[in-house]
């Protein structure tokens, strides 16, 4: 990998269990994500993966365990404190605002960082019109990022499907994220798509230092861009470690990785 | 109005964000806000600045205000001529209650008092979606009506809650002639939708839609649900509480909490979904074409068809064309007459080569 330095632990999640009626999600699970590292979560259908995002960024709350960020631990949290704690994400299934353009959608990931109230944005006096000046260039040092510059204006319920996700990693990135959450960013992409994205997440990772978790079913990106990998099945953790540890591990092995997908 | 904006390539963020754009559209505005301020008192007579212009002045602020909440926040509203109601019964309070009260700031409490009342029956919001929101706001629309009629206080203890609006005056000047009245209504109206637009274009605007289009995203990214929502309910009351004000003041003169009833409510939804949900300039189409199409039609039947038609059928006529322009406008263009309007411009753009 490159000359980045891993650094030390950020997020620690200690026996973390989240049920949903009968329905454990996760079970007892502890793991910690290190500054500028790029940690995978995978495993199976169903396994848990998608939850343990969301409890993460504060959408689910677990009924059992600890969670400390940045060293403090952490009581019950909303999404909109974990995004201005520095925390975004993107989707397993695109979540993008339909009904805005490409543009708008990535101005809008940079709303924590707006501080003019609603009535300066009626009159536009002041730090109103300045501020949504200052941030479009910012916007658009992400939009020259991520190559979708000729997408701008467009709106983006008209994108082609690898489109929508290359907005919503712009988007996640307009807010300059200390740590990103990727639900499965490659999914239902094609070869060149898929290699398209593994180049942002790690130029992401590599020129802005940004944490990065990530969900993926693609073993072979896993093992070529992780730093470490998390494995779960049916809510438990089963394995953890380098990708190469993990690819030896047998428990992983027979649970996992034999089975075809 | 035809252009095309081709050629015209922004050089700075600041020029790309301006409030419109497109040199057309600035000059166009321009020139509409010109004709509307200069030309039109001395045009249009008595009749048409009573009983047309100002009406579609005042529906249009209020559809902006709903629009504000429907369109841009997406929370469905069945009660905007109840927040009518409150801005006009207010305003009337705070010009009987207290002594020199400047008529311009009464507007402004009767705006805020709808505001807050907005805000009360938004709560439910937080709760319920679409369908069931919408019922919440109906409950709203009654209850507001009924209070307004049942405690005598609200109207000065007159006969069934009709209040008669105090005679505007600003300045010592004094707002009697339908030239003047229009021009005041026009003033506010203009001065509230630029506001409006440039909230919308903000990010306040753009916190709106993402609540709109993906709640949960929204949360994600850092925008406070319940703040989003209720600020649209509060912004939408405020402009509705306003054109009640108005509607009381500039137009009806005398009024009753009847008048502001769930028919109005229902006009007032119209005038959005034909003329454009989330759309500014939406607000202004569908109010012109809700009010003068009764009028056109009544001009075309005694023109066309009188003697054809019985009476009877044709005071029906009236009902029987708005439904089904608004089964039309719900299936086939749900953006209304603002959209038709711009694929015109896009086709334009193209024309005459069709690719
Ligand atoms: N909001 C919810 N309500 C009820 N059950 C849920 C909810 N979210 C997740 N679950 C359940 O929790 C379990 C784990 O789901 P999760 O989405 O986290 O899996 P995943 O590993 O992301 O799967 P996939 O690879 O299919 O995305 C599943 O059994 C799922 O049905
Ligand atoms: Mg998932």
């Amino acid at each position: 990998m490159s000359g980045r330095k891993i650094g030390d632990v950020i997020l620690d999640l200690q026996n973390i269990s989240l049920r949903f009626g009968g329905v454990k999600a996760l079970t007892n699970i502890s793991f910690d994500v290190r500054e500028h590292e790029i940690r995978a979560i995978i495993g199976p259908n169903g396994a848990g993966k998608s939850s343990m995002l969301n409890v993460i960024n504060g959408v689910y709350h677990p009924q059992e365990g600890r969670i400390n960020f940045h060293g403090e631990e952490r009581r019950r949290m909303e999404p909109h404190m974990a995004a201005k704690q520095g925390i975004s994400r993107t989707f397993q299934n695109i979540a993008l605002f339909k009904g805005m353009s490409v543009l708008d959608n990535v101005m809008t990931g940079r709303i924590t960082k707006m501080k003019a109230n609603f009535l300066e944005q009626a009159i536009r006096i002041g730090r109103a019109g300045r501020e949504e000046i200052e941030h479009r260039k910012k916007v658009e040092e992400v939009i020259d990022f991520l190559e979708i510059q000729h997408i701008r204006k467009t709106p983006v319920g008209r994108l082609p499907y690898g489109l929508q996700k290359r907005v919503e990693l712009a988007r996640a990135l307009a807010a300059e994220p200390t740590m990103l959450l990727l639900d499965e960013p490659m999914a239902g992409m094609n070869v060149e798509e898929k290699q398209d994205m593994c180049r942002f997440i790690l130029d992401v990772n590599d020129q802005f230092g940004t944490t990065i978790v990530l969900i993926e079913h693609d073993m072979g990106v896993v093992m070529d861009i992780s730093d470490r990998v998390v494995v779960l099945d049916y809510g438990k953790k089963i394995g953890d470690g380098t990708p190469d540890e993990v690819r030896n591990n047998q428990e992983v092995i027979s649970a996992y990785l034999g089975v075809a997908h | 109005m035809f252009y095309r904006e081709a050629g015209q390539f922004k050089t700075s963020y600041a020029a790309d964000q301006q409030i419109f754009p497109i040199t057309q559209d600035r000059v166009g505005v321009l020139l509409i806000l010109a004709f509307a301020f200069l030309a039109v008192p001395v045009l249009f007579n008595e009749y048409w600045l009573k009983a047309i212009l100002i009406p579609f002045l005042i529906f249009s602020l209020a559809a902006l205000g709903l629009n504000i909440l429907t369109g841009y926040a997406g929370q469905l509203s069945l009660g905007s001529a109840a927040f009518m109601a409150v801005g006009a019964f207010a305003s009337y309070n705070f010009m009987l209650r207290i002594d020199g009260m400047p008529i311009l700031l009464a507007f402004a409490l009767g705006g805020l008092s709808a505001a807050l009342v907005g805000i009360a029956f938004g709560l439910p919001s937080l709760r319920i979606k679409g369908f069931y929101l919408a019922v919440a706001t109906l409950a709203a629309q009654f209850f507001i009506v009924w209070a307004l009629t049942k405690f005598g206080w609200f109207s000065n203890y007159s006969s069934s809650g009709v209040i008669s609006a105090q005679e505007m005056e600003i300045l010592g000047y004094k707002f009697v002639t339908p030239e003047a009245k229009y021009l005041l209504v026009l003033a506010i109206v203009v001065l509230l939708a630029l506001a409006a637009k440039n909230m919308v274009r903000s990010s306040v605007g753009r916190a709106w839609m993402a609540v709109r289009d993906m709640d949960v995203a929204a949360e994600v990214i850092g925008i406070r649900i319940m703040h989003t929502k209720l600020l649209a309910f509060a912004v939408s009351s405020f402009y509705c509480g306003v054109a009640g004000a108005l509607y009381a003041y500039a137009y009806i003169g005398t009024v009753e909490p009847e008048g502001f009833n769930l028919d109005l409510s229902f006009k007032i939804l119209f005038m959005i979904i034909i003329g454009g949900v989330g759309s500014i300039v939406g607000a202004f189409l569908g109010a012109a074409f809700i009010v003068l199409l009764p009028i056109a039609l009544d001009v075309m039947v005694q023109e066309w068809l009188s003697g054809i038609l019985s009476p009877s059928i044709s005071s029906n006529l009236q009902l029987i064309v708005f439904g089904g322009l608004i089964i039309f406008f719900l299936i086939v263009e749900p953006h209304g007459l603002a959209r038709l309007w711009q694929i015109g411009k896009e086709k334009l753009r193209l024309w005459p080569f069709p690719h």
